[in-house]
């Protein structure tokens, strides 16, 4: 066991714990927080990445590095795209959670 | 040691990752997402990140959980105490799904290729003609440009979904809700005394970039902090969006970073191909421009859409 073996471990539950809330979570706020679970795993597996990369004198790979804060700024982006989004239909419909669907033979028709 | 300091921040995390999932009430997810996001910019600091650790620290955990710390008090009031949660067979498909993901990746953790693939030797060898000290920023700036003005153009994008959801009337206003807090309270006096204090410390973190940890990102989000914290103790309201000064400096950033693309490509090597002998002078115009631009964007994406008129009511 190893730091960065540590940290790849957590990377990947961090996935499948924002997976669960973005998909289970009725309400879109939550839904939102999920996605930045899901993002900062996904974030740490390249860290972990950069990090077993290290090698020239540097604590770990920039490439990867560089990446993860690109990816951070557009994950802030999205994330505030969403929260007008959600804030907006707040505020014409006054909707803040999601029904559960219709069961599928309504759908079907 | 250091391995048992891990172990124990991974536990930490992950506890936290789950209350903010699970907490009943928005507002208390929030505030464990924030604490969250920090102690991930701890765990960048133990995968020897320190730039991604500042990113993290600044956009992650701090302008997202104020964004979302916003809008949760917002739906406060029109949050229901119970919520339908999916059947039960919905949310075990959803778990074996998620578990199977997690699981998938954990094993690509485990069965990494050894010896780990790296291209640092390339970054090293390509860093001096860049002229900057930080690799890091080299890759951003230099290595992976394209990248980058490819990521200034989403925010600018995100800046227009954002705007378009305002109401006609409301379009070209003040975004966000006027503020009220009491100019004379701990918060103003507060934010007198560290507004400076932030402004000297993000143009700080933007400087050292070339060659420390730092850059643009984390020292332009730092002072839309700033900014914020004057909007948020009325010291400065929050600018009409049909203010031409203010559309420009949304923009300077990447029209610059194109400019100096096209202008590689008219003059060889390609596109953003920077002549060897002026491209740190070129490197440190272009991060100047952006410091700009993400500072502004940043804080007006927070800010969200104009709801106010532009004389502010």
């Amino acid at each position: 066991m190893t730091t960065t073996t540590i940290y790849g471990l957590l990377g990947a539950l961090l996935v499948g714990v924002g997976l669960y809330g973005l998909i289970v979570h009725p309400r879109p706020l939550r839904k939102i927080l999920s996605f930045n679970v899901l993002g900062s795993g996904v974030f740490l597996l390249f860290g972990v990445v950069a990090r077993r990369g290290a090698a020239a004198g540097f604590g770990g790979d920039p490439i990867p590095q560089a990446f993860v804060i690109t990816g951070m700024v557009v994950a802030f982006a999205a994330t505030a795209l969403a929260v007008a989004l959600l804030l907006r239909l707040a505020e014409v419909g006054g909707a803040t959670e999601l029904d559960e669907p219709p069961p599928a033979e309504d759908r079907a028709a | 040691m250091a391995l048992v300091l891990d172990a124990g921040m991974a536990l930490c995390l992950l506890a936290l990752a789950l209350f903010a999932l699970t907490a009943r009430a928005s507002y208390s997810a929030v505030a464990g997402f924030v604490a969250y996001g920090l102690l991930v910019a701890l765990a960048w600091v133990r995968l020897a990140a320190a730039d991604v650790a500042l990113t993290e620290a600044a956009i992650g955990s701090g302008l997202t959980g104020a964004l979302l710390l916003g809008a949760a008090a917002r739906l406060r009031a029109s949050e229901s105490t119970t919520v339908a949660w999916p059947s039960a067979a919905r949310r075990a498909a959803a778990a074996l799904l998620s578990t199977l993901v997690a699981l998938g990746l954990a094993a690509v953790v485990l069965w990494l290729p050894q010896p780990a693939p790296t291209l640092a030797h390339e970054a090293a060898a390509g860093l001096p003609s860049t002229g900057l000290g930080n690799p890091v920023t080299g890759v951003l700036m230099a290595f992976r440009g394209v990248d980058t003005f490819l990521e200034k153009v989403v925010l600018v994008l995100a800046m227009v979904g954002v705007w378009s959801l305002a109401a006609d009337e409301r379009w070209g206003g003040r975004p966000g809700l006027r503020h009220e807090a009491d100019p004379n309270g701990v918060l103003a006096f507060f934010a007198r005394l560290v507004i400076p204090l932030g402004l000297v410390i993000g143009l700080y973190v933007f400087w050292v970039g070339a060659d420390h940890p730092g850059g643009a990102f984390a020292g332009g989000t730092v002072v839309a902090s700033m900014w914020l914290l004057a909007m948020m103790t009325r010291l400065a309201d929050t600018p009409p969006i049909e203010r031409r000064a203010l559309r420009l400096a949304l923009v300077v950033g990447p029209a610059l970073f194109l400019l100096v693309g096209l202008a590689g490509l008219a003059f060889g090597g390609g596109f953003l191909a920077y002549p060897e002998a002026y491209a740190k002078p070129i490197i440190l115009a272009i991060e100047v421009a952006m410091t700009l631009t993400v500072a502004v964007t940043m804080a007006l994406l927070l800010a969200g859409p104009p709801l106010r008129s532009a004389d502010g009511q």
